[in-house]
């Protein structure tokens, strides 16, 4: 039976996690290889890197996190943040990330999930849906929450899976960093209207909130960050709680 | 040994050449290439292959005379290889993905699209999902029946003879995960992503 997913997701700035576990025995808190080790060791289904690197000159940075990382960690790596181009997916992949998550990208210009996932699967193509409550629908916001498009998200997820993504990994701005739990509304509207799996992310402030991302919101993996941050649940912790919960996990 | 990955222009291989070099250590010489006489004199081969079934045949075919020498290795001197993905279709008959195309013709059967059962199951199939092993093979030593082996894929390979099936996995039904006939071997889940059973699995092709 298929299993649902546990992603912890890491913010990752000029190559070095700005939020990460603070383990006293870790020997550089600071350093993204040996924080995914940490996580994949725990039984993290994959691990996500969020590079949010400000800077144009340091973007480099990302590509070799992602090619040490990719050395050390022998479970699905997705990278996003600031992915623009054919190019830049052609990169991060022969640095050795298996996912490429594309975000603004995606809304200003489709056609990018279209060439690259015809050019390298769709199975590599996540495209990240960012989107704020307005009324009775939900808009998709861009450039890390700050343009707001005006665009639908339930009918631009089906555009994304049309086109050519091979998962959704959709975040309600409305509760990302609240702690308050997902976007229940939002995840389930998504995953009923379209065919490939949905990844729920934004709020997660508790373990409960996992699993109704799951059992309410039919997201097929739950990616989180700060619970898993600060060692306040390790991923293990998670994977038992869900299971104790009838949630089919790897464990 | 020696034992080459077959870089033919599949899309991301990155994490094949990772995993395969962690496990071989110095022990095993990993190579990466498209040199035909480099595939052909070395003592085991790697098939990887993500995209489409089409693409990857294509991709194949874009490289003179590789059927050839994959042929020679494979069928007439009986050399092991490993097919991981849309590297283990690639050994079917035909394939259907985008439009009917032709496979390598090895083991006979169909890659057909996953049934969905009308939108009850996601497609891609993507995800962590339990390994049944059918047949005794060395490629499963230490590991567990039921074992978690990474999946993503959208189309299944459907042999003919059915002994060939090592291993399968459930989901809108029973999905053929593994293969096996003489010295082909393939996966359609990626050990290569599949934390440390599935580095076992590579480690116990090396051994073969």
């Amino acid at each position: 039976m298929l299993k649902n997913r546990i992603i912890p997701c890491l913010d990752v700035k000029n190559g070095r996690v700005v939020k990460g576990i603070n383990f006293v025995d870790l020997k550089d808190a600071g350093d993204p290889v040996e924080q995914a080790k940490i996580y994949s060791e725990s039984g993290a289904d994959e691990i996500c890197f969020l590079d949010i690197t400000a800077s144009n000159e340091n973007r480099e940075t990302i590509y070799d996190v992602v090619e040490k990382t990719s050395k050390k960690c022998f479970v699905p790596l997705t990278v996003g943040g600031g992915v623009r181009s054919i190019d830049d997916i052609n990169k991060l992949l022969n640095c050795g990330a298996d996912k490429v998550s594309i975000n603004t990208a995606a809304v200003q210009n489709p056609d990018v999930v279209i060439k690259s996932s015809k050019k390298f699967g769709s199975q590599c193509i996540v495209v990240a849906i960012d989107a704020k409550k307005n009324g009775d629908k939900w808009e998709i916001f861009t450039h890390g929450g700050r343009n707001n498009t005006g665009i639908n998200a339930i009918e631009f997820s089906k555009k994304m899976e049309v086109s050519g993504a091979g998962e959704l990994l959709v975040t309600s701005m409305d509760r990302d960093g609240t702690q308050e739990g997902y976007d229940i509304d939002l995840m389930s509207k998504i995953s009923s209207q379209i065919n490939i799996p949905v990844i729920a992310s934004g709020g997660v402030g508790n373990l409960d909130h996992l699993v109704d991302g799951i059992k309410l919101g039919n997201a097929s993996a739950v990616l989180a960050a700060s619970i898993f941050h600060y060692g306040k649940h390790s991923v293990k912790e998670a994977k038992e709680y869900l299971d104790s919960k009838g949630i089919p996990v790897r464990i | 040994m020696n034992v080459t990955i077959v870089d033919y222009n599949s899309g991301n291989i990155s994490s094949v050449i990772n995993s395969f070099k962690e496990v071989a250590k110095d022990s095993v010489n990993i190579t990466v290439s498209s040199d035909l006489s480099k595939i052909k004199s070395c003592d085991k081969l790697v098939l990887p292959g993500q995209g489409s079934f089409k693409s990857c045949v294509g991709a194949l075919n874009n490289i003179s005379g590789l059927v050839d020498v994959l042929n020679d290795f494979t069928i007439t001197h009986k050399k092991p290889i490993l097919g991981i993905c849309v590297g283990l279709q690639m050994f079917a008959d035909v394939g259907y993905e985008e439009t009917e195309t032709k496979g390598l013709g090895w083991i006979p059967g169909k890659v057909l699209k996953i049934d969905n059962k009308n939108g009850e199951y996601k497609l891609p199939h993507i995800g962590w999902n339990q390994i049944n092993i059918v047949k005794q093979s060395s490629m499963y030593n230490n590991i567990e029946n039921n074992s978690h082996m990474y999946f993503v894929h959208s189309y299944e390979f459907v042999p003919e003879d059915k002994k060939v099936i090592s291993a399968t996995t459930d989901y809108s039904s029973k999905i053929v995960c593994a293969v096996e006939k003489e010295n082909i071997f393939g996966t359609q889940f990626h050990p290569e992503k599949s934390d440390k059973v599935g580095l076992t699995l590579i480690q116990n092709f090396l051994k073969i």
